[in-house]
């Protein structure tokens, strides 16, 4: 597979933060890859260092098999870059604003109008609407209109669905699948693990380093105790027990169930049922269930840490 | 149970012709975990701000913490907390001091200040960092530490507008443990949040569809009516705004 974006060995450092470190991956020409980790993981800087507006401290990063150093300018005109602050003119107009980032780039709007017909036709009833008085998740469409107005070759997006609600999420997902279809080479990064699924492979980010890296099903595997979904009606009487508990080796809530993993090599659902039956949960359930890839993140998190917060 | 922390009845707000809260009648006792949920622009903030006393309602009646909204707004503001996304806590400062300054806010007495002070490094494990610059602390302790500056003037109440925006899956889950704590011991939870794991958490949740209430009740009982697994199901269901903008 043809690469577009290879970063090798890349570090960074601000004053006394190390905000990445050695960090090695490549992505494939038309792969949505995401970038997950919460605030602090170095997702931005890696993005600012590939869309050459940063200098890594350490190794080296090709963007279409340019070197983002030496050959920036020449990467600035065929990326399209969308940070994670809204970054448009908040007094120019929506179709001020798409038209100001089209002359940028020497292009027009209606040149490439066909790629973003599908998101931009739902802002052009707001067309004259200053771009600083738009809503949270009509702004996100507006930036990546800008983003895509010069047909860009790979699309760099900094978590572009933080704080927006879940319904705008999804709708923003369906147009990030839209633009993979035409073959976009698109790199996102985001703090929500249900968007994780959504992605062809994804690294895990977690202050500066890259905990794994796997297609969403592949990464599950790193997880490897049997893992349980407890529930009861008092869930939080029934974390605090669980958490009592001389053999728990993790417990999490999981919308309403909790997620549990013992240090006994073999128990079993019955003797685990059992115990909280003795316990005075008479509703509790017990059931194994498959790691996703928030539970898997979290295990990852705590063997790096050393330690496993119960 | 006791007389309810909040209650209001067809409040409402409007902006010239937009009517962004439209008769939201709500009761919400002691010691509940409230969530209030809806898409971007379906009212939320707006409802917020009234109920925190900073908007005047257009009409419609309100008590909050005992107060009138109308009569008692400044009542209001010094009876509940408020924490925010953005955290709220100064990064110039140490801990001791931002702990200082917002139970100065609240006009709390120097020796309670004192006293307080000590409570409260203690049980969050801050003494040893007590005099570090929060800029140089890990975001899960800041966000404790806001949470508990928060409710330092021991409040009905504490509005947490998506207090878990951008944390690891860890910490995320540490909070709710502090939200737990805090309403066992009778503290009320008025709570926003983009995560959907989170809204089953609440006891009680509000989702806000184009500034009305589209639906109120306990999570379980919403799953069940709509006949889906989660409450992210539920949500896309019932907030997808009918109108644009």
């Amino acid at each position: 597979m043809k690469e577009s974006v290879l970063i090798a060995g890349v570090g960074k450092r601000f004053a006394a933060i190390q905000a990445l470190q050695e960090v090695t991956l490549s992505v494939g020409e038309g792969e949505l890859f995401g970038f997950i980790g919460a605030d602090g993981a170095g997702k931005t800087t890696l993005f600012r260092i590939l869309a050459t507006l940063l200098l890594p401290d350490e190794g080296r990063a090709e963007v279409l098999g340019l070197d983002v150093v030496r050959s920036y300018r020449d990467i600035r005109k065929r990326i399209g870059y969308m940070p994670g602050k809204f970054s448009l003119y908040p007094d120019l107009s929506v179709a001020e604003n798409l038209r100001f980032f089209a002359s940028v780039f020497g292009t027009t709007v209606e040149k490439n109008y066909e790629l973003i017909r599908d998101i931009y036709s739902q802002l052009e009833p707001f067309k004259t609407r200053r771009a600083g008085k738009l809503s949270g998740g009509m702004k996100q469409k507006l930036a990546l209109s800008c983003a895509l107005v010069h047909r860009p070759e790979v699309l760099f997006l900094d978590e572009p669905t933080t704080g927006v609600d879940a319904v705008s999420r999804k709708e923003f997902w369906q147009m990030l699948g839209r633009l993979r279809e035409q073959g976009m080479t698109i790199l996102v990064s985001t703090p929500y693990m249900d968007e994780a699924v959504l992605c062809d492979r994804i690294a895990f980010m977690q202050e500066g380093r890259m905990l794994a890296l796997d297609t969403p099903t592949g990464i599950t595997t790193l997880f490897r105790k049997p893992l349980f979904a407890i529930r009861a009606r008092e869930t939080w009487r029934l974390l605090c027990a669980l958490r009592a508990s001389p053999h728990a080796a993790s417990v999490y809530a999981f919308g309403s169930a909790l997620h549990y993993t013992d240090n006994r090599p073999a128990v079993r659902v019955d003797e685990l049922l059992a115990a909280l039956q003795a316990e005075g949960f008479t509703d509790v359930s017990v059931s194994v269930i498959q790691p996703g890839i928030e539970d898997t993140f979290i295990a990852l998190m705590e063997e790096k840490q050393g330690s496993a917060h119960v | 149970m006791s007389e309810p922390v909040i209650h209001t009845d067809k409040l409402t707000k409007r902006f010239g012709d937009f009517v962004a809260v439209d008769a939201l009648s709500l009761t919400i006792s002691g010691g509940e975990i409230f969530g209030f949920l809806g898409a971007n622009g379906a009212g939320k903030t707006t409802a917020i701000r009234m109920l925190t006393g900073l908007l005047a309602p257009t009409s419609g009646k309100a008590t909050v913490a005992g107060f009138d909204l109308y009569t008692g707004a400044e009542g209001v503001k010094r009876n509940i907390g408020y924490m925010s996304q953005r955290f709220s806590l100064y990064d110039d400062l140490t801990v001791r001091e931002n702990i200082r300054f917002f139970a100065g806010i609240y006009g709390l007495t120097n020796q309670a200040i004192k006293e307080k002070s000590r409570q409260l490094l203690e049980s969050l494990k801050l003494v040893d960092v007590a005099d570090t610059r929060l800029a140089s602390l890990p975001l899960g302790w800041k966000q404790k530490l806001a949470f508990s500056v928060a409710i330092l003037h021991e409040p009905k109440i504490v509005f947490l507008d998506e207090p878990t925006g951008g944390v690891d899956p860890v910490t995320r889950r540490r909070f709710w443990d502090m939200i737990y704590e805090a309403s066992e011991r009778g503290l009320t939870i008025f709570v926003t949040t983009h995560y959907m794991d989170e809204a089953e958490y609440c006891d009680r949740l509000c989702i806000m569809g184009d500034g009305k209430v589209a639906a109120l009740d306990r999570p379980e009982a919403m799953k069940r009516q709509f006949g889906v697994e989660s409450m992210n199901e539920v949500f896309l269901q019932l907030a997808r705004p009918k109108k644009t903008e």
